[in-house]
């Protein structure tokens, strides 16, 4: 089985919101990825965003500044 | 990793015939706005779009090749079966098995005054045709059912609920998202009013091309009203098949390309398409039903589409088609599959299913490689 780490996880209401999330990292530098949104924090299907601890005010900031609606942040082992 | 190896096929084949690609890429190049004018452009369009309701009406033996409706696909066919039929007053039956593509616009019309009953899911996710008589009352107008499963791949005896129904004089609407292209489908011999199909997953099509056929004599409200190209000063829109369920410009690209994705289905024969998704399913199964702590959900003692959905011990699926993606590049859909009703039943709510769904151009040695995928994570 692989090794759980630490990661900052970000879901959403709609996929758009995801999409934007990955486009507004990417232009910023920010390392992460789209993953299916883990079932521990929602069993509804969807598109999450996970990043490592550390990137989480950056992107927290980010995604205000943006505009971009949450659903919801989690610190989750996956 | 991307993906290497697609087996998400019940969402959207890819690796499209060629044969389809390149009648997109000539449409798109060529075809003006359907029944606009007489043109030559326009009328190459309304040509591929009437040789596509032809090749449509021979495929699903409609009858009358103008009782084949385009829409973008499965889900708008169903929400304009669905609100086209019932209104207030009226009671359908449908099942446990259905996608939110019939689930959403029943409930909403639950709320508008519409009856629904629904015909129960075993564990398997089968359901006993023996029940449908018992749900029948005096307003039952439809009965509403997906040919199979997008969860379990379970097929449901539609030839049966089609004979049930019009004993009854009920309609009966089938949900083919998940067959066509896959297993055969007679309207006429089967007793099907109303179909609904989506040409971007086994169809071989691209997306948002989708349709509706109607059985002769069978009257639908339409859903949008608009641009006809015909009796433009009427105020209302033409009440004639196909067009009265047909407003704004037709997706000429994208019929052009399920036109195509037909013949190349035809030319091999659907038989010899679900014998090989058959013998994918069949060496999947057999490689993966001994990795201790597997559960592959559904019945897979009669007719079945590719799809194998497993779950391993309380491992989540999320993380299971996650781990399968990044270090072996194989992709699969995991989660709620949009069919929550499959879901209570299988018991499957909180833990979701990593589904498996194969396609015609998948091979055996892919199943290999997703079978000792499978026992490396789990063992």
């Amino acid at each position: 089985m692989r090794e759980k780490k630490p990661y900052f996880v970000v879901t959403y209401f709609t996929t758009a919101e995801a999409m934007a999330t990955e486009r507004l990292c990417k232009a910023r530098g920010i390392e992460g990825r789209l993953i299916s949104a883990p079932r521990s924090v929602t069993a509804d299907c969807g598109i999450a965003w996970r990043s490592l601890p550390e990137s989480k005010e950056i992107i927290k900031s980010a995604l205000a500044e943006a505009n971009i609606e949450v659903q919801g942040f989690y610190d989750l082992e996956l | 990793m991307t993906g290497r190896i697609y087996f998400d096929n019940a969402a959207t084949s890819i690796s499209k015939p060629q044969c389809v690609v390149d009648a997109v890429v000539y449409a798109m190049q060529n075809y003006g706005n359907s029944g606009r004018s007489a043109c030559s452009q326009s009328l190459d369009a309304s040509r591929v779009i009437y040789e596509a309701r032809e090749k449509i009406a021979d495929f699903f033996d409609v009858g009358n090749p103008r009782n084949v409706v385009f829409t973008s696909n499965a889900t708008e066919s169903l929400n304009i079966a669905i609100n086209g039929i019932l209104e207030k007053g009226d009671h359908v039956i449908t099942t446990d098995l259905e996608h939110n593509s019939v689930l959403r616009p029943l409930y909403a019309l639950e709320q508008e005054g519409v009856e629904v009953s629904f015909l129960h899911s075993d564990s398997k996710g089968s359901i006993n045709y023996d029940d449908i008589k018992s749900l029948i009352k005096e307003n039952t107008k439809a009965i509403i059912t997906t040919h199979a499963s997008n969860l379990t791949g379970n097929v449901i005896d539609i030839k049966c609920v089609g004979e049930i129904a019009h004993a009854e004089n009920i309609l009966y609407i089938v949900d083919a998202s998940q067959t066509a292209g896959s297993l055969p489908i007679s309207m006429r011999d089967m007793n099907i009013d109303i179909l609904a199909f989506t040409g971007h997953k086994s169809l071989l099509g691209p997306q948002g091309i989708g349709g509706l056929c109607v059985a002769d004599g069978i009257e639908i409200k339409p859903l949008k009203r608009g641009g006809s190209g015909v009796q433009s000063y009427s105020k209302e829109h033409p009440s004639e098949m196909p067009t009265r369920l047909e407003a704004g410009t037709l997706n000429s690209h994208g019929i052009a390309g399920l036109s195509s994705a037909i013949s190349y289905i035809t030319d091999i024969g659907i038989d010899n398409i679900h014998a090989k998704e058959c013998e994918l399913v069949k060496h999947f199964i057999d490689g993966i039903s001994d990795i201790e702590g597997i559960t592959i959900y559904g019945d897979f003692t009669g007719s079945h589409t590719p799809i194998v959905s497993v779950n391993w011990k309380d491992m989540e699926s999320t993380e299971l088609s996650d781990v399968l993606m990044e270090e072996y590049g194989i992709a699969t859909r995991p989660g709620a599959h949009c069919a929550p009703r499959m879901h209570e039943a299988l018991g499957t709510v909180e833990q979701g299913v990593v589904r498996f769904s194969f396609g015609y151009s998948n091979t055996i040695d892919e199943v290999d490689a997703a079978i000792q995928a499978l026992k490396e994570i789990c063992g």
